[in-house]
């Protein structure tokens, strides 16, 4: 028997998907390499030749510029590096108090556009697709130059009634100023959200193994809010207000909020708000039909069936774009350096930049964190994803 | 008592005396039900909450339309040359929206400082455009390979020569920092579209290439793309770019500005693009092997067609947040269209107390006619791609 010829015809090595592809690889590698050791070449050079220095020694040196806003201690003799963190906390900032208000106009306005009353569902989506269409940047130079800055002067301040003033230069709040006796209010608030707690634990406890349903907000919102008024009043009330005082040019005492920052927070949550609405809409949209009218059926009234059947599984949809939403508000918070709110791109690639004329260093920190925290956020969401994705048999 | 009896008895013994030949005509519905009132219990109050709510919005509207229509077009100022025309007079108490400062700035809004002999060009360069852009997305034009070969090469060069100037030619050279307005935002998105959507592509294979190390390279550039704003690339583009070329290199402005927000928008585009790969089958890929078809022809025959076409809803999506991001250019400088408005607002000879809201009140209308009707583009594939898929 003639032995059978089991090797392949011989190709050429350059027919072999395998070869080409390392040798495509190789080359794609090698590329990348030369170009970054160029960039990377050329770089060092011009900023040789431009007397720039490198590396992270900056860091330290004194930043000798002004901050209208700061969270934390910060003066003209601080260095970069407190300016940096006084950047970074004004946008983690912006960003968090944005996210909240975003959120909430965002699930009213999305709920809206889903309501059976014709007037409102067209009224929340005339909002969507005005605010949708029309760039962010534009809408901060609105608040900020057509409305916040069109304000009357400081001698003409709006009074808000409880001591607000509200003038050109931003909005002034009365500012608390805790008396002795009030850490009692603070330990019972602090005991109040701990019992809340215990007690809402209890509750869904009690309610899986008898079927008793308790009144979980009510008790909650006594125990977090009314105990602590209670323990203040019974306390006598150990808090004054700073209240602002208009001088001549000047406004003296309260809380100073800077018209950047809300012409800033109104544009980001206006703005953000209008695309929660859709991720809400379609999240709301994605739970089949059949899961209300189940709901129905079983005797649930329309609240509870969309709060306790609903809801529970349009998060399931709705909260991965929902987290994509925070990020870019947080993106574009960085929008601030065109009205001059001191976040960390206004600060750290603005005026750093600018002084020490480091910009591989700046914008490579700068981006880091930015990425930093879109990583961080992305890594979380996979997370709960996985906890909450549907378990099939 | 019994003389009725007797007569009914008499009638019914003849027959009846009337029997109805037609069925009745049906009764109309009560008014509460049909017609603009039912329509109006049914949608606007059908509980007390709706009634709460329709109230409130109804006082919105009241609140908010009157005053606004007032302010665009009732108290508007048409004509005028100088800024006095739009501040108060005693004939003329309440200005609304300074609408002269628009018509006397328009050609500033719409080339910058293009020299006003050779606007022409521009005129040129926007018809060119929208022939192209209608040939993309008219989806039953002639010829529409020839469409994509006019809009990626032949247009991006025509248009290059004719804006920059080319002496050879007889056209006088323009350098890109008297461009400006609507111009330059319209070239900064029709380059970023034409050169992010190709990138987008190659991204989007690579990312879900065999190869470990192409894979790598474009899951890296399109995670850290997407991962930081828009403006850092844009200040790494304009501060870095000149950085990394050899010392003679400093390349243009407007240059640097797109390449910046070309790669941006690529690493977004890849994302698109690489949704519509994955939607297409896996028997298409098979099939196509089956048949002898290599990697780049299976991409380019079989599998990119179709994922394409099911992705022209989320480009277009993408395009328009490409085209309201283009404003951030004015942030590194660039003369773009709200970078116009906010140069004319403050202007001496227009500048008043209202003319920044007259200013924006027109960006925002020309962005929103533009956004607003590339998202009714966006919405009309949609559907259509839709109807092809029901059987």
């Amino acid at each position: 028997m003639a032995a059978v010829e089991t090797s392949r015809p011989k190709a050429l090595l350059i027919y072999n998907p395998k070869a080409r592809g390392i040798a495509y690889q190789v080359l794609l590698c090698a590329l990348i390499v030369f170009l970054a050791w160029s960039a990377i070449h050329n770089a060092a050079e011009n900023l040789a030749r431009a007397k720039i220095a490198t590396g992270f020694g900056f860091w330290d040196n004194t930043a000798g510029f002004d901050i209208s806003q700061t969270l934390i201690e910060y003066s003209t003799t601080s260095s970069y590096g407190r300016a940096f963190w006084v950047g970074l906390l004004n946008t983690l900032l912006i960003a968090g108090l944005g996210v909240v208000f975003a959120t909430i106009l965002g699930f009213i306005i999305g709920i809206a556009r889903l309501s059976k009353n014709w007037l409102v569902a067209r009224m929340a989506g005339f909002y969507v697709e005005t605010i949708r269409n029309i760039p962010l940047l534009l809408q901060l130079l609105f608040w900020y130059n057509a409305v916040l800055k069109a304000l009357p002067s400081v001698r003409e301040s709006f009074t808000i009634p409880g001591g607000t003033l509200l003038n050109n230069r931003g909005l002034f709040l009365p500012q608390p100023v805790f008396g002795p006796a009030a850490r009692f209010a603070l330990i019972a608030l602090v005991f109040g959200i701990l019992a809340a707690i215990v007690y809402q634990v209890w509750a869904r406890r009690r309610q899986m193994a008898t079927g008793q349903q308790a009144p979980i907000l009510w008790v909650s919102l006594g125990l977090v809010v009314a105990l602590p008024l209670a323990v203040l009043a019974l306390s006598g009330f150990p808090v004054t207000f700073i209240y602002p005082e208009s001088g001549r040019f000047n406004i003296r005492g309260g809380i100073e909020v800077l018209p950047e920052f809300m012409a800033l927070l109104f544009g980001l949550v206006i703005y953000t708000a209008a695309f929660i609405a859709e991720v809400v809409r379609a999240g709301i949209l994605a739970v089949v039909r059949g899961q209300t009218e189940a709901a129905y059926s079983l005797g649930l009234r329309p609240g509870p069936a969309l709060r306790l059947v609903v809801i529970p599984q349009a998060m399931r949809v709705i909260v991965p774009p929902l987290t994509s939403q925070y990020l870019n508000l947080t993106k574009n918070s960085t929008l601030a350096v065109a009205i001059g709110y001191p976040d960390l791109v206004q600060i750290f690639a603005g005026t750093v930049l600018n002084q020490t004329g480091q910009a591989v260093e700046v914008i490579v920190i700068t981006m880091a964190v930015y990425l930093t925290i879109s990583l961080v956020t992305s890594g979380l969401m996979n997370l709960y994803n996985r906890r909450m994705a549907l378990v099939e048999r | 008592m019994s003389d009725i009896a007797t007569t009914t008895d008499a009638k019914l013994m003849e027959g009846p005396a009337f029997v109805r030949g037609q069925p009745l005509a049906p009764l109309p519905p009560p008014l509460a039900e049909a017609g603009a009132i039912g329509w109006m219990r049914k949608n606007l109050f059908s509980s007390t909450l709706n009634v709460v709510l329709t109230i409130v919005c109804a006082a919105l509207i009241v609140w908010l339309v009157p005053p606004l229509v007032k302010y665009l077009l009732i108290d508007a100022v048409w004509e005028g040359s100088i800024r006095a025309d739009c501040l108060p007079r005693p004939d003329r108490p309440e200005i609304g929206a300074c609408w002269a400062f628009v018509i006397d700035r328009i050609n500033f809004f719409t080339y910058g400082f293009y020299p006003i002999e050779e606007r022409w060009r521009v005129n040129v360069f926007f018809v060119l455009l929208a022939a192209g852009v209608v040939w993309m997305a008219w989806l039953d034009a002639p010829r529409r390979d020839l469409g994509v070969i006019y809009f990626f090469v032949v247009m991006p060069v025509v248009s290059l020569i004719l804006l920059l100037g080319w002496p050879l030619v007889g056209l006088a050279k323009v350098p890109t920092t008297s461009w400006g307005g609507v111009l330059v935002t319209v070239v900064v998105s029709a380059v970023g579209i034409v050169f992010s959507l190709p990138i987008g592509i190659v991204l989007a294979l690579g990312r879900r290439s065999q190869m470990p190390a192409v894979r790598l390279f474009s899951v890296i550039f399109i995670e850290f793309v997407r991962g930081v704003p828009l403006i850092t690339v844009l200040f790494m583009a304009s501060v870095m770019l000149p950085l990394f070329g050899p010392e003679t290199w400093s390349p243009d402005k407007l240059l640097r500005a797109l390449v910046g927000v070309s790669l941006f928008a690529a690493a977004y585009m890849a994302e698109v693009v690489r949704a519509g790969l994955q939607a297409i089958p896996k028997g298409q890929y098979e099939a196509a092997m089956a048949v002898g078809l290599g990697y780049w022809k299976t991409m380019g025959l079989i599998v990119l067609p179709q994922a394409l076409k099911i992705t022209i809803p989320n480009i277009v999506n993408t395009t328009i947040g490409l085209f309201k991001d283009t404003t951030l250019v004015f942030i590194v400088g660039i003369f773009d269209f709200l970078m116009t408005i906010e140069a004319a607002r403050v202007d001496p000879n227009w500048a008043t107390p209202g003319i920044s809201t007259t200013g924006y009140a027109f960006a925002a209308i020309f962005y929103l006619i533009f956004c607003y009707g590339m998202s009714r583009y966006a919405r009309f594939v949609e559907a259509r791609l839709a109807a092809g898929d029901r059987r």
